[in-house]
């Protein structure tokens, strides 16, 4: 039976996912993904099923947490945003020389326009790259049935299968038609095939050849996809190629269908007989996609043919941010001018005086109390250079308090503060919280001891993973044991609660360490304001002790 | 029927909420619902807008095309002009007048009253304020839900069902300061939607 909900995409895969009879769930959090782990952890079935949906260290552990499952024969998935799959690139590119046994399933939320990312890189690209099949749901429905769709075809070719999913599909709801009653999990079967999954020259090297042929083999099956889907149109002077999310904003614009033959496209590897067949059919083809011009690059090749291909490579299309039906509707009318049955509307004007009201810290956020004591301490060195990591604290940088230099990637602080320091710079400061230290910035820091580098590390700790809405932090009540473990001295470790009566306190703290030629690592800790106040509501204050 | 409305506000004001008891009243008659939000980083106090669109045909794009909404509701005055160009020539704005000021260069209250003004069909007064006499200031939002409930094709008993239900798990006394605000909204809009007429 059937039943309708409402639903955002991250959480009609994840409901799809458990009715698909998945057994465990592993990721880090990150915005757009962070959801779909929340539904799980919350969903009464998961729960009664006693499903794994612990968030992990970060999304290299994830994701071999998650390949382990699949090894022993059920059905797993992983999450993350699209840099996250950056930081589990070695696990990622490997398991598709291993294979995988049960269906697994690597969710990963890509961010154009990068509402909250470094940058805007297209998931579909690591794919291709792995020989790994990527899915991309253009709308929640198939969100929910790609879950049980991908893990039939994650077993049906023994490797893990991509969910490509975008921002806006991730955080935007609809009714989805969803069954009431789970498949059972899989039993624990061991894969047939052991010697791919031992990745020693010898066996990868034959695995490799086997490898390109699964890949033909799924070129084959995206053919044939029910989610790769061919439209015929009476107008033959375009052909659209069209993927994921993109179909809804092209669908907007002609509610009575549109006059242009289409190929929507939701399955890679790409089916190139069914794209030959529009271009055959068609006197020119746009190609419109969410993200990077990942098919549109494919289809234009190096050499030039005599085929027109409109797309974002050649103007044609906005070439950065996320997509709308504005844009697709700006594009046609310049591609197809003679087009008479769209028309662009009457639009008002923008406001002009309305301002960017860019985020900011929490007013009662540690963080800030973090920024006013080090911009103090600061003081009257001309080269001192902060260098900032992942998380709300990034915010740092705006006004009030100016106080980074530098924001790279997850647990860079440490590591760009270390070179600089070796370049000659002082003071050099890395400022890192919990969540982003224990998911990339402990081994950099055991560079640092090692070389007793003259740095000053401040691990901001708020007791959680802030910036995607307060989930659990793998460190919390650990860091100062783990930065003991890891070697820093105890007479150089210093634990501090970032409040504003402290100001003074840690002010002069920052001095002690940033003058102590060596290693000195301040941890600075206030429980998150938004949490606290989930916390107070639910159980009283908590101490950060 | 079709509803297009775009939410804005500034992050942690409560749009989301409004959406989502929205969402819900929509479900249960069987309409199609798509509504986009924002998460992230800008709910730190950035601006937030949220695309809620229902309708009784199946709902293709998750945004609202420029020159579509039928309504811009706003709980702070300035964000509502943000979204003008999504606004349908006879479209309304139902917006707080209350003023969120966290950056140095809030443009002239006197300047955006203009603005909103030249924007044609308005309802706009202090929701705050009106929270903060027949309830409690964080029911805002459900005052502004109020004031909007007469351009949704949604009964009030209907939304206000929803809202039971949505508040349900925070008690008795959360529920009904919420129906009185949501009440006091719609009253006070009555009389702006009278004199346009």
């Amino acid at each position: 039976m059937k039943i309708k909900k409402l639903l955002l995409g991250d959480e009609a895969f994840a409901l799809g996912a458990i009715n698909a009879g998945m057994s465990g769930a592993y990721g880090y959090p990150g915005t757009p993904s962070t959801e779909i782990m929340e539904f799980i952890q919350a969903n009464p079935l998961s729960k009664e099923r006693g499903i794994h949906s612990h968030w992990s260290s970060n999304e290299k552990t994830a994701y071999e947490e998650a390949l382990g499952m699949s090894y022993a024969g059920k059905r797993s998935i992983v999450t993350m945003k699209h840099v996250g799959l950056n930081a589990c690139a070695d696990a990622f590119v490997n398991s598709g020389m291993t294979g995988s046994n049960g269906g697994m399933l690597v969710a990963v939320a890509d961010d154009p326009s990068m509402h909250s990312s470094q940058n805007e890189q297209d998931s579909r690209f690591y794919g291709e790259f792995a020989f790994i099949p990527v899915l991309e749901p253009s709308n929640q429905q198939e969100a929910y049935d790609m879950a049980e769709y991908g893990f039939k075809l994650s077993e049906k070719f023994e490797i893990p299968v991509i969910v490509r999913f975008v921002t806006r599909l991730s955080h935007s709801r609809a009714t989805v038609d969803v069954a009431t009653e789970a498949l059972p999990e899989n039993e624990i079967h061991f894969p047939e095939d052991g010697r791919r999954w031992v990745l020693m020259p010898g066996n990868s090297r034959v695995r490799y050849k086997e490898l390109i042929k699964v890949y033909d083999r799924l070129e084959m099956a995206s053919e044939t996809s029910p989610f790769n889907i061919y439209s015929p149109g009476k107008n033959h002077s375009l052909g659209i190629v069209v993927s994921g999310i993109a179909a809804n904003y092209l669908n907007e614009l002609f509610p009575e269908g549109c006059p242009f033959p289409t190929v929507k496209i939701s399955q890679y590897p790409m089916p190139k007989v069914m794209l030959r067949g529009l271009a055959e059919e068609c006197r020119e083809l746009l190609v419109i996609e969410e993200g990077q011009p990942f098919i549109e690059k494919a289809m234009r090749g190096i050499f030039d043919s005599n085929k027109k291909i409109y797309g974002k490579l050649d103007g044609s299309l906005v070439r950065t941010g996320e997509l709308n039906p504005d844009h697709i509707l700006e594009c046609l009318l310049k591609v197809c001018p003679e087009l008479d049955c769209i028309k662009a509307g009457e639009i008002r004007e923008a406001c002009k005086i309305t301002v960017a009201r860019p985020p900011s810290l929490c007013k009662g956020c540690g963080h800030r109390d973090v920024y006013q004591a080090l911009n103090d301490a600061l003081e009257g060195y001309t080269d001192a250079r902060v260098f900032g990591d992942i998380g709300c604290y990034t915010l740092g940088y705006l006004a009030p308090f100016k106080a980074l230099h530098t924001v790279l990637d997850m647990g860079a602080s440490i590591t760009m503060a270390k070179g600089a320091s070796e370049a000659g710079v002082h003071p050099s400061v890395a400022v890192i919280g919990d969540s982003t230290f224990t998911h990339s910035g402990m081994a950099g820091l055991l560079d640092a001891v090692n070389e007793d580098s003259n740095i000053l590390v401040i691990i901001s700790d708020n007791l959680t993973t802030g910036m995607t809405g307060g989930q659990d932090s793998q460190g919390t009540g650990k860091i100062e044991e783990i930065c003991q473990g890891i070697g820093v001295k105890p007479e150089h470790l210093h634990t501090i609660d970032s409040l504003p009566k402290n100001h003074d306190e840690m002010v002069e703290l920052f001095k002690k360490a940033i003058e102590h030629k060596g290693l000195s690592v301040v941890v600075s800790r206030r429980e998150c304001i938004q949490t606290a106040r989930r916390h107070g509501a639910h159980r009283g204050p908590k101490t950060t002790e | 029927m079709k509803t297009d409305i775009v939410l804005a506000g500034v992050g942690g004001q409560g749009i989301l909420s409004v959406a989502t008891i929205l969402g819900v009243a929509a479900l249960k008659e069987g309409l199609n619902i798509k509504q986009a939000e924002v998460h992230g980083m800008s709910q730190r106090g950035g601006d937030v807008q949220s695309n809620l669109r229902i309708s009784s045909k199946p709902i293709n794009s998750d945004l609202i095309p420029y020159g579509k909404a039928d309504l811009i509701i706003s709980l702070e005055p300035m964000e509502a002009l943000r979204y003008l160009p999504t606004l349908s020539p006879d479209g309304w704005i139902v917006t707080s007048t209350a003023p969120f000021v966290n950056i140095p260069n809030y443009p002239e209250m006197e300047l955006i009253e203009g603005e909103l003004v030249k924007g044609g069909n308005l309802i706009a007064f202090d929701m705050e304020e009106m929270a903060k006499e027949v309830a409690s200031p964080r029911s805002s939002n459900m005052v502004l839900l109020g004031a909007s409930s007469h351009f949704i094709e949604l009964t009030p008993d209907k939304i206000e069902a929803a809202v039971r239900s949505v508040f349900s798990s925070k008690g008795e006394a959360v529920v009904e300061a919420n129906i009185k605000a949501f009440r006091a909204g719609r009253e006070k809009a009555e009389s702006f939607i009278a004199k346009k007429h």
